[in-house]
Formats: structure tokens, C-alpha cells, sequence
């Protein structure tokens, strides 16, 4: 018997990122700018997309969402009302959404071709941890955080806050009456993320949206 | 809790690696883990005795190294090491840093192995 060490340096989560990096490439060709929502259960993810869908639409851009939990097509049925093509993932039990699944997702879609979109959203799983290590081959990664679930979020979940290119805070109009400390937020979020671009919104009174939607315009030719 | 997805791709990564060992068993598994990678050790240790079972990894030890997030710090020139991850700023200078170059690994740095026959 001889006992011996292998170097093996090998990604625990290599496939995903292979995967990742094969939907990133198939996105740039279709010239489709693909983002991924990522917050806690209950920050209002499917509202603020359900708005921004529904807004992009009516300007004539061409959008498409994929929407992840764990079970029912609740919010599949709720982004629909946008008239904008919306496909369900169930994860049935899995915490996150892999690179896997959207690519399954996306080749049987019918009627929906990446390279007849503007836009491509995924709603990730409600969930601040492990969506932070899946790589879905987005171009952007979106972190959104309700004004209801306290100013130190980012200071709690430094790994997905860190990882994310934008930050959208979510039911300003909610702010005075849960005593949101707005600076707070604004500092832990620059705390952890530098520099980050940060949107302060709601979907009731229409905050914050028209400099969000500026954003999604600027990015999609940048990319252009 | 994506630890036991991430113990299972473990299992699987080192048996495919085994079969250029045939008949060896795993007696220790080392794995570099940033401390931004979003994985808790206690859930990992938790989950791996299960998914080693049956294996050749049945048994065998898991042991993981943690490593800091270190970022790259423009106002220095240099990298610097966080004390923690409650601020992205150069613990020297202040500077906020925006440039990870190290702390988001999770891989597996080596295997040892026990040969299933005698050396040659």
C-alpha cells in the first residue's frame, strides 16, 4: 500500500461555469443583454419586473422573462399580464438557479428566439446565498433590496451584495412609515460594493423608475 | 444550503479522477475555499459523510482552507488582504476596492489517495 497526493485543482463548480460561459457566448451573438434579479423572498422582485416588462413593452422593446422558484407558476402567471413571453423553472427543492436549467429553458422555449430580444430577465430564487455562486452567463447582475428588511441587509449578506453590478432598493414609497434609514442603506451597500449603481424605487408611486429604465438603455448599447 | 449540490460535484469530480488510480480510496480531500464563496464549512463537513457513502470516499477526511479576500488596492499598488467582510475598503489607505483577486475559489487543491495495489 502507498499512499499518495494528487493535485487535482479542479472547480467544484466547473460545469456550471463552463455551461455559464457557453450562454454568455450564445447571448453576445444574439445581441440579447440578459440580467439576473437576485434578492431575498418577499422584496418584490416579480413587481418591479412585472413594471419594468410591462414599460419596456410599451416602448417597443422586444423583453422576455425566465422566472425561478421552488414551486407554482404564480409568477409566471403574474409577469404574463405584461404580454411579454415568461417561462416558469421549477427548482422543486433546489435553493437556486444554475446555468443548467436556463440553458434547458431557453433551447425548448417555443416562440421565443434570443435573437429576436432586447432584453432577457431571470428572476432568480428568492434567496441572498446561493444564487451568489451560480454564474447563469448574465450580463448583468441586479440585487434588490426592499426598504421593509432593514438597512444592514448588505452588511449581512456581503457575498451576494458583493457580486452583484447593480442595486435596486425596492418599495421607497414604504420608506417614512417603516422608518427606512435611506443613508444607512445608501452607505452599507457602497460599504460592501463601491461605487455600485444604486436605484431607489417603487412601483406604487413611481419612483426611481425612469432612471432605472435609463440605466437598461445604457447598457443594452453598450453592449450593442 | 447548496452545500450537499456542491459535496455530490466533490464525489463525483474525485471518482472520475480515481479511474486513472483503479482501486484506490480516497483518505483525504483538500479544498480551497474563498471566504466570499458563499459555502459554510459545517454545512459542507455536514453533508459529506453522506455523499462520500458508497464511494471511495467513504471515510475519508474532508479538509478545508479558507482563504481571505484579498483586493487589489489602486491607491497602494498592491494587493491587500480584508480583515473582514463588512467593508471593501483598503485596511491600509481607506480606498475603496473594487478589484477581487482572490477570495470567490472553490475547488479542489488535491486528493490523497491510498494505492489499491502494491507500488511498483
Amino acid at each position: 500500500m502507498t499512499t499518495r497526493i494528487v493535485e487535482l485543482r479542479r472547480g467544484i463548480l466547473k460545469k456550471n461555469d463552463e455551461l455559464a460561459a457557453g450562454l454568455r457566448a450564445s447571448y453576445a451573438a444574439a445581441g440579447v443583454t440578459v440580467l439576473n434579479l437576485v434578492s431575498s423572498p418577499g422584496t418584490g422582485k416579480t413587481a418591479f419586473l412585472e413594471w419594468t416588462l410591462t414599460e419596456l413593452r410599451k416602448r417597443g422593446t422586444r423583453v422576455a422573462a425566465l422566472v425561478g422558484d421552488l414551486e407554482t407558476d404564480n409568477d409566471a402567471r403574474r409577469l404574463a399580464a405584461s404580454g411579454a413571453p415568461v417561462r416558469q423553472i421549477n427548482t422543486h427543492g433546489i435553493c437556486h438557479l444554475d446555468a443548467e436549467m436556463v440553458g434547458k429553458h431557453l433551447q425548448d422555449w417555443q416562440g421565443v428566439e434570443l435573437g429576436g430580444l432586447d432584453y432577457l430577465f431571470i428572476e432568480n430564487v428568492g434567496n441572498l446565498v446561493c444564487p451568489s455562486s451560480y454564474d447563469l452567463g448574465e450580463a448583468i447582475r441586479v440585487v434588490l433590496l426592499s426598504v421593509t428588511e432593514g438597512e444592514d441587509k448588505p452588511l449581512k449578506y456581503p457575498t451576494m451584495f458583493n457580486s452583484a453590478d447593480a442595486a435596486v432598493i425596492t418599495k421607497m414609497d414604504l420608506a417614512a412609515p417603516c422608518g427606512f434609514d435611506r443613508w444607512a442603506a445608501l452607505k452599507n451597500i457602497n460599504e460592501i460594493r463601491p461605487g455600485i449603481r444604486i436605484f431607489e424605487t417603487s412601483v406604487k408611486s413611481g419612483v426611481g423608475l425612469e432612471e432605472w429604465l435609463e440605466y437598461l438603455e445604457e447598457q443594452r448599447k453598450g453592449r450593442g | 444550503m447548496h452545500e450537499l449540490s456542491i459535496v455530490s460535484s466533490i464525489v463525483d469530480t474525485v471518482t472520475e479522477s480515481l479511474a486513472a488510480y483503479p482501486g484506490a480510496r480516497v483518505k483525504e480531500v483538500r479544498l480551497r475555499v474563498g471566504a466570499l464563496a458563499s459555502v459554510v464549512e459545517d454545512a459542507l463537513q455536514f453533508c459529506y459523510g453522506i455523499a462520500a457513502e458508497g464511494t471511495a470516499l467513504e471515510g475519508s477526511k474532508l479538509v478545508v482552507n479558507v482563504l481571505p479576500v484579498v483586493m487589489h488596492c489602486v491607491g497602494c499598488g498592491e494587493d491587500v488582504e480584508l480583515e473582514g467582510m463588512q467593508s471593501f475598503r483598503c485596511p491600509r489607505c481607506g480606498e475603496p476596492c473594487l478589484d477581487l483577486r482572490q477570495g470567490r475559489e472553490l475547488e479542489i487543491d488535491s486528493i490523497e489517495i491510498e494505492d489499491g495495489k502494491e507500488a511498483a
